[in-house]
């Protein structure tokens, strides 16, 4: 415990960023540093035969050129982190919203399968958490089979989603969402189970004094007890569905997202491409989990919690 | 238990009754007869009374986790038993859903092929992926441990790292390492050295403080402490991580395959079949791949059982 007060004693920001800020903008420049040690270091043969050698005398460059060279390649094997900043800043600004050149329209056509199946998965958590939880019979039946489910990996069910939705006569949305409710359900089922099995026999026996129906019991006491778990369990749920929008988006062959813009960042041994597209689903990522951060804090906070 | 015996044994031979009465059904040009449907839901009913009458098994005597067992191997197995019911009487064209029955019979027929599957992602890829990704993730751990600084600096950018699909990175993966299993290795490493990192460093941190004065007062050394105390005591965090990077280094190796993979592995299995609509042996790879998993997440929780058998959590059981 005294490890974790610790941080809470130093209250005052300047403190706070020189106890917190500080090695992580050291460790965060390393990284910089090493990036741009490995660009060069790695595009450095390919500059040399693509670039460099068209000097008229060959051989006739200095260390400054092939610097700069591997710095700005058309193609290069790995990009220079600035080049991947460029490359997200100017689609995000050069180009209208709606156009597919701009990487914010892909990054809300996957955030919306990622939604719908981050809401999907969790109203299936929940429902089954509070079914598991009620019956003795369920609970031995389902949550081997409901953890079994998750080595399953993703991908492979990718493809028949697809065709089963597809011969619903489901397309667009629905196959990619179900794929994101399907790794979005787990971290929520389980944890809502640990959640609602959380309060005390006293408190439950209190209920039972009061002559609490079930749902009663579910409503004033399980529930609420239940959601310092749900809200972890949310932020992983919202990070693994857009892992799995993502991955949807490969087999689907859609023509839009930031799994497609990898791929066909990788058909076209398009380098920059590739990165800036991971670099906003990165962006992404955070920003989603954030927002389900501010929500917790909301609710929590209302509820006069932490 | 004479009652929950009685109904397994009549759902029993009702399932077998239903199941040879099936063809003939399923003859009449797709036409489902009459009594196929009522049959079904009072079999259905019959086959929820039996589980929950297992289900119901007196713990104390038979034991909780056989109980537990032998009551989610009853409801797969009914499970299966419907979907196979239910494709044959729907004559469910087997691109959509094929029956069990034929998924079995591809898997059956396609030992060989499948078993070169298994050898190139999971025995290559995903196994030295692991190991790698989870020994360096612990190696640096252990190595940070008394350097609060880095600990401070790397912790909070690991941690965010979860919230980051790093599996993206495996186009990547692909271009520089080519199309053999060093790339899907790679992109493993990736996806399970953080959560190794960040479970292990809070491992680390999960001696109490009681038992650290009393190392202090053997005046252990750090690494006297640190074996005989912390990383017992950083176990069940550790294989927490062990665990999650067994089902992500599957994912990370299937996705891998699809930027680009040799002629044989589960994702190129995967992608090239349901490609050419053969269905049963998707499904069939499938089995293959949730399979492994699955043996290989009950294989790390009886590890951890023998490893960490004086933790409160395992004890109780």
């Amino acid at each position: 415990m005294g490890i974790m007060a610790e941080p809470a004693l130093r209250s005052s920001l300047p403190q706070r960023l020189a106890h917190n800020g500080l090695p992580i903008a050291v460790v965060l420049a390393f990284v910089l540093a090493f990036w741009y040690a490995g660009a060069w270091a790695m595009n450095a043969p390919g500059a040399i035969e693509r670039v460099l050698n068209r000097f008229e005398p060959a051989g006739a460059w200095t260390a400054m050129d092939l610097f700069k060279a591997t710095m700005q390649m058309e193609r290069p094997l790995l990009p220079a982190p600035h080049q991947v900043a460029m490359d997200v800043w100017s689609s995000l600004m050069d180009w209208p919203v709606d156009s597919p050149r701009n990487l914010l329209f892909h990054a809300f056509v996957t955030a919306q399968s990622t939604l719908a199946g981050f809401v999907m998965g969790t109203a299936l958590g929940l429902v089954l958490s509070v079914l598991i939880v009620h019956s003795r019979t369920l609970d031995r039946a389902l949550l081997p089979w409901i953890v079994a489910s998750q080595t399953v990996p993703v991908l492979a069910i990718a493809p028949i989603v697809l065709i089963i939705l597809g011969s619903l006569g489901f397309s667009g949305i629905a196959p990619k969402a179900t794929i994101a409710m399907y790794l979005c359900f787990f971290p929520v089922t389980v944890a809502m189970v640990q959640g609602l099995r959380s309060p005390q026999v006293i408190e439950t026996e209190m209920m039972h004094t009061y002559a609490a129906s079930k749902w009663q019991a579910l409503w004033f006491l399980r529930l609420p007890a239940a959601l310092p778990f749900l809200f972890p369990a949310l932020r992983v749920g919202v990070a693994a569905g857009l892992v799995g929008a993502m991955v949807a988006e490969l087999p689907t062959g859609a023509e839009a997202g930031l799994g497609a813009r990898l791929l066909t960042g990788s058909y076209y041994g398009n380098t920059v491409q590739i990165w800036s597209a991971l670099a906003m689903s990165a962006l992404l990522g955070l920003v989603l989990t954030a927002a389900v951060a501010l929500v917790e804090r909301l609710v929590l906070r209302s509820r006069g919690g932490v | 238990m004479k009652k929950t015996a009685i109904i397994l044994l009549v759902c029993v031979v009702c399932a077998i009754a239903l199941l040879q009465f099936l063809p003939a059904v399923g003859d009449a040009e797709g036409k489902i007869s009459a009594p196929i449907w009522p049959a079904c839901v009072l079999l259905g009913v019959a086959a929820m009374f039996s589980v929950q009458g297992v289900a119901s098994l007196d713990g104390q005597r038979y034991g909780e986790r056989f109980v537990a067992l032998l009551t989610a191997a009853l409801f797969g197995l009914w499970l299966v038993y419907f979907w196979q019911v239910l494709v044959m009487a729907f004559d469910v064209p087997r691109v959509i859903l094929p029956a069990p029955s034929l998924i079995a019979q591809s898997l059956a027929d396609n030992v060989s092929k499948l078993w070169g599957d298994f050898a190139q992602t999971v025995l290559k890829s995903v196994l030295i992926g692991w190991t790698l990704g989870c020994a360096l993730g612990f190696a640096v751990a252990v190595a940070i441990d008394r350097l609060p600084f880095l600990q401070r600096g790397l912790l909070p950018i690991a941690s965010l790292t979860s919230a980051i699909p790093l599996v993206g990175v495996a186009p990547i993966a692909v271009m520089w390492f080519g199309f053999e299993w060093p790339s899907k290795a790679a992109v493993v490493v990736l996806m399970t050295f953080f959560p190794m990192l960040v479970s292990t460093l809070a491992g680390l941190k999960a001696a109490g403080k009681l038992e650290l004065e009393l190392m202090h007062s053997y005046a252990a050394n750090y690494w006297q402490t640190m074996l005989a105390l912390r990383l017992p005591a950083a176990l069940p965090f550790m294989f927490g991580a062990l665990k999650v990077n067994a089902t992500l280094a599957l994912i990370g190796a299937i996705v891998a395959e699809y930027f680009g993979s040799p002629t044989r592995g589960i994702g190129f299995r995967i992608s090239t079949e349901a490609g050419k609509m053969n269905m049963p042996l998707v499904w069939g790879s499938i089995v293959v791949a949730a399979v492994t998993g699955s043996l290989a997440y009950a294989l790390l929780v009886q590890l951890e059982r023998r490893a960490a058998f004086w933790h409160p959590s395992i004890r109780g059981k």
